[in-house]
């Protein structure tokens, strides 16, 4: 392409000659060429302006087609809000140690009202009131008039009360299916089983939670919908714990004591078979727990497992059991039982003096506070503690109960000598029942660290060692003696020898200092002594035997007579063969096949 | 000038002003223009009163507000498109100077509203969102400073004014508003290249945006939440797109009905940055093409028209104003139909906002200005030179 130079010099030349400004050119020339400029640069951005049409149409045709593919599909539901909120109501059974049901499920409904959807408000609150007598009319008309939605009327309903409610007529009336935890058995084991109550509450299910016991301590595995609706199985006997609770509910009321309570354990596997607390309650209707007053008093208490109490001359076999294995001493060494024995500003009795002397088996057998004193003493603080500890007596109990974790055994802070010497008679330390049979389990089995535990066991379970096999033989012998010529001579059942030790404890008085009238009578027993399959604990709280000419509180008057009717009817129940010697001349044939 | 005969009637020199708007204006996008507003309004009184529910005002209370709005953008979109070429080209650039000055004060007078992001000043009455403002003024600097390189013995126009979008996209990331920053770079790439970028620098500009993405990306949450949002392949319904998805599906091809959408229910931003899956719900995939159709072809015919210029800022200024117009409106839906990630930005002349009604009066005018009938040098034009009125020098 030819270039005009911007001063061309011919026409300079002329334009000098003409007398004309030759300025004027240049810029006639840098006009000409600005406009070839932006003529050549205006097709070279057509090019590129249809480039940039090109490219709206398709983007916004892009947009135009999307939007015409997403109305053409169908909307989903919105799902992830509703998939989140759903209520699992399955709720496993829990079942006794023979598949016997403790705990299930029923189908009813709950019933709710929707007042905008009413009819005749004034007639449904009138004859809801009729069919409910705990529904007030007035409060329930309050409700409808509210201007509310939506209104719980009732948790659960019997088929009868639901007919009742469909008769009213009224659409405003709704029916919200649920499952409800039953307690087929009523007050039986009621404080193991604990009880269960509605959660998060919807419509058309509700969320059935434990709120004690195993239901609690175990909710999360019965409402695992993984176990495939597999029933919980407790180590509990239903036929033994109702015999028990039977017999244990006669005792406290002929000692007349304020409660009590009974642990049967195999000592073998720590089973639970029975665990009674008395007074109790109905799982079905679970009370409220108390607002005032000490809620060791409830019904809903546990005494068996959250009653840690001073219990007493029980405590004996365990520091004669320690002494024996240790080899400081054999059941017939002799020790000085003057009483009172004297340790500085203190005095510690016996019940009455029994002589300036006594072996070892008579300071059980008798049950002698001084006696035990002086064997402590030989034992001394640091091994003392560390035996109670391994029999579990300074921990909570593991058994499988939420009550369980709280029930911390009282133990001293300090331990002078004088400590010592009232723990070794259980003074000092306060333990729960269920501690004790743990711990007599222990003592009597072999001597194999035994821990409660209220599910079913398969066999065995052998524990560490705690006492040697001789020594817990030794210790049997002794608790026999017991029975046999000592304090607890009422707990002879025929057929099943039996061996315990009696614990009678005054009940620490709240204002400082002990009750004088007042006691804990505790039995702790095996059976068969002679090769023991299980452990009884029986305590009484406040019991007074009235029987006689004058009142007795004393454990072998008043809790032994329980444990031994709990024995002789428990024992045939637990499979264990009576052993009878019947002599020659019986007038009975044996059978056999 | 004296009247050079005594008694004559006065006449008017050249043709009168109105007259001259009207012949030489675009009507065709005029009339797109006066569509859409309507369709943001009869889609603010679905949307909005919501809104105003939640704020305890009267139910048409944001209706009203667009309205009011509404008519200073129309009035301002006419007076614009009134001026001169050259008029449009001072104006824009003192107000780029007056809105960037603004932009840079934003962190310390403004305020963000709770959103994250601090974009907005406050006056008591209303709000005022400047980054809004500054993309047409941007586009004006641009293609000014481009134009202006394009003479003999000219400044390095493109140089500076690579360098000015460098401190925009700055000030615009520091708030941060990434959704403006795009549409300003975009802005300035395609002006670039519509004045006759080399296609290998364009490719490298390309490829720095898309690696500068990558490190905001990195570098701030805000960003990076929403991508992560539009990458993954299933919806959470709990999500402003999820709802926006559910109602463009309820609404199908004629919709659920005027006045039974749900989603101006859920959506926060239903007024404004979700307008259109309102739309889709109540009124149905007709609507929704029908606003397309406008905005494509404002923008498609603006084009069009800007082939023919002759005159260089005026076709670059032109170019820069019609992207910054159908980009906003290209992204707005994309990302209510999951083609792009979310990003606040509104749908011009339909969502609600006042800075975004004026700020769009003000582009839309001055792209009516730079897109009237002019003479270009066309034999048509040198034929009909005395019906316009040889007077003028255009």
């Amino acid at each position: 392409m030819t270039r005009t130079p911007l001063r061309p010099l011919a026409r300079i030349l002329s334009a000098r000659v003409k007398g004309e400004n030759p300025d004027v050119i240049e810029v006639e020339n840098l006009h000409q060429r600005h406009e070839t400029m932006r003529d050549r640069a205006r097709q070279g951005s057509e090019g590129r302006l249809v480039v940039l049409v090109g490219c709206f149409v398709v983007a916004f045709g892009l947009i135009g087609a999307r939007m015409g593919l997403m109305a053409a599909t169908e909307p989903m539901e919105p799902t992830s809000a509703a998939m989140g909120a759903q209520i699992l109501a399955q709720r496993a059974d829990i079942v006794d140690r023979n598949g016997r049901v403790l705990a299930t499920n029923l189908v009813t409904s709950a019933l709710y009202a929707q007042p905008h959807l009413m009819i005749d408000k004034p007639r449904a609150a009138r004859s809801l009131a009729m069919i409910f007598p705990d529904l007030k009319e007035d409060w329930l008309l309050r409700q409808f008039s509210e201007g509310r939605k939506f209104v719980w009327l009732k948790r659960k309903l019997s088929p009868e009360q639901m007919q009742q409610v469909h008769d009213i007529g009224d659409p405003g009336l709704l029916f919200g299916p649920r499952e409800m935890r039953l307690y087929p058995n009523g007050t039986l084991a009621a404080h193991v089983l604990g009880g269960a109550g509605f959660g998060r509450e919807g419509v058309r299910s509700a969320e059935v939670i434990g709120t004690a016991g195993v239901e609690k301590y175990f909710d999360a595995f019965l409402r695992d919908p993984a176990q495939a609706g597999a029933p919980l199985e407790l180590s509990i006997d239903l036929t033994v714990q109702a015999v028990a609770q039977e017999v244990l509910a006669g005792g406290m009321q002929m000692m007349n004591a304020r409660a009590a309570t009974a642990v049967l354990m195999d000592v073998a596997s720590g089973e639970v078979i029975s665990m009674i607390s008395l007074p109790d309650f109905d799982p079905n209707t679970r009370p409220a727990p108390p607002t005032s007053g000490d809620p060791g008093d409830s019904p809903l208490f546990n005494r068996a497992v959250q009653g840690v109490y001073e219990l007493g001359s029980i405590f004996k076999i365990f520091t004669m059991g320690q002494a024996i294995d240790i080899g400081l001493v054999t059941p017939k060494t002799v020790v000085n039982t003057q009483s009172p024995m004297v340790w500085g500003k203190y005095k510690i009795r016996d019940y009455k003096n029994y002589g300036r002397e006594l072996s070892i088996e008579d300071v059980i057998v008798k049950s002698s506070n001084v006696g035990t004193a002086r064997v402590a003493l030989d034992i001394g603080a640091e091994r003392q503690q560390a035996f109670l500890k391994e029999l579990g007596l300074f921990e909570p109990t593991p058994v499988e109960l939420v009550e369980a974790r709280g029930a911390r055994p009282i133990v001293p802070r300090k331990w002078p000598d004088l400590t010592t010497m009232t723990v070794s008679y259980g003074h000092g330390l306060s333990a729960s029942p269920l501690h004790l049979a743990a711990a007599y389990s222990t003592m009597v089995n072999g001597g194999t660290k035994v821990a409660p535990t209220l599910l079913r066991q398969k066999g065995p379970v052998i524990g560490t060692r705690v006492i040697s096999p001789e020594t817990s033989a030794m210790v049997r012998g002794m608790m026999r003696q017991v029975v046999v010529r000592g304090t607890a001579s009422f707990a002879e059942v025929v057929g099943y020898p039996v061996g315990g030790k009696t614990g009678t404890a005054d009940k620490p008085d709240p204002r400082g200092g002990y009750f004088k009238d007042r006691v804990i009578a505790t039995f702790a027993s095996a059976f068969p002594i002679d090769a023991p399959r299980y452990v009884l604990v029986v305590t009484l709280d406040e019991p007074v035997n009235m029987l006689l000419s004058e009142p007795h509180r004393t454990a072998g008057w008043t809790a032994v007579p329980v444990a031994a009717e709990i024995t002789r009817r428990v024992a045939p129940l637990l499979g264990l063969r009576p052993q009878l010697d019947l002599g020659p001349d019986n007038g009975l044939t044996l059978a056999r096949n | 000038m004296t009247e050079m005969v005594y008694g004559g009637a006065s006449i008017m020199a050249g043709e009168p002003v109105l007259p001259r708007w009207w012949r030489t204006i675009d009507r065709w996008t005029l009339c797109c223009v006066l569509i859409l507003f309507g369709i943001g309004l009869l889609l603010g009184l679905a949307a909005s009163p919501p809104l105003a529910a939640r704020n305890d005002l009267p139910a048409f209370y944001y209706v009203q507000r667009q309205i009011f709005f509404g008519s200073l953008a129309l009035c301002a979109m006419v007076g614009v498109s009134m001026l001169r070429p050259e008029t449009v080209r001072r104006v824009g650039v003192l107000g780029f100077i007056a809105v960037f000055l603004s932009v840079m004060l934003l962190p310390v007078l403004g305020t963000d509203f709770g959103k994250g992001a601090t974009r907005w000043y406050s006056l008591g009455f209303a709000s005022v969102q400047p980054s809004e403002f500054l993309k047409p003024f941007f586009v004006i600097i641009t293609a000014w400073l481009m134009a202006a390189s394009s003479e003999i013995n000219a400044p390095p126009g493109k140089a500076i004014s690579l360098s000015l979008l460098v401190v925009v996209v700055g000030f615009l990331v520091m708030q941060p508003d990434f959704g403006q920053s795009a549409l300003v770079l975009l802005s300035w790439g395609v002006i670039y290249f519509v004045a006759g970028a080399p296609i290998l620098l364009l490719g490298a500009v390309v490829g720095v945006v898309v690696l500068s993405g990558a490190v905001a990306y990195q570098a701030s949450q805000h960003f990076a939440r929403r991508i992560d949002g539009f990458l993954s392949a299933d919806i959470d319904p709990r999500t402003q797109i999820g709802y926006a998805t559910n109602a463009i599906q309820e609404g199908g091809f004629f919709g659920v009905g005027v006045g039974e959408g749900q989603v101006k229910w859920s959506l926060p931003d239903a007024h404004t940055d979700f307008i259109i899956a309102v739309a889709a719900e109540e009124y149905g995939l007709v609507l929704v093409l029908v606003i397309i159709a406008l905005f494509a072809i404002i923008a498609v015919r603006s084009l069009i028209r800007l082939m023919a210029e002759r005159d260089i800022f005026t076709r670059l200024a032109g170019t820069g104003l019609v992207v910054v117009f159908g980009a906003q409106a290209m992204i707005n839906m994309g990302v209510a139909v999951r083609l792009l990630p979310a990003k606040g930005m509104t749908l011009p002349f339909v969502s609600y906002g006042g800075s975004s009604l004026i700020a769009g009066g003000i582009l839309v005018g001055m792209l009516l200005a730079l897109t009237r009938n002019r003479p270009q040098g066309r034999m048509g034009d040198i034929l009909s030179q005395g019906r316009v009125g040889g007077g003028q020098v255009l």
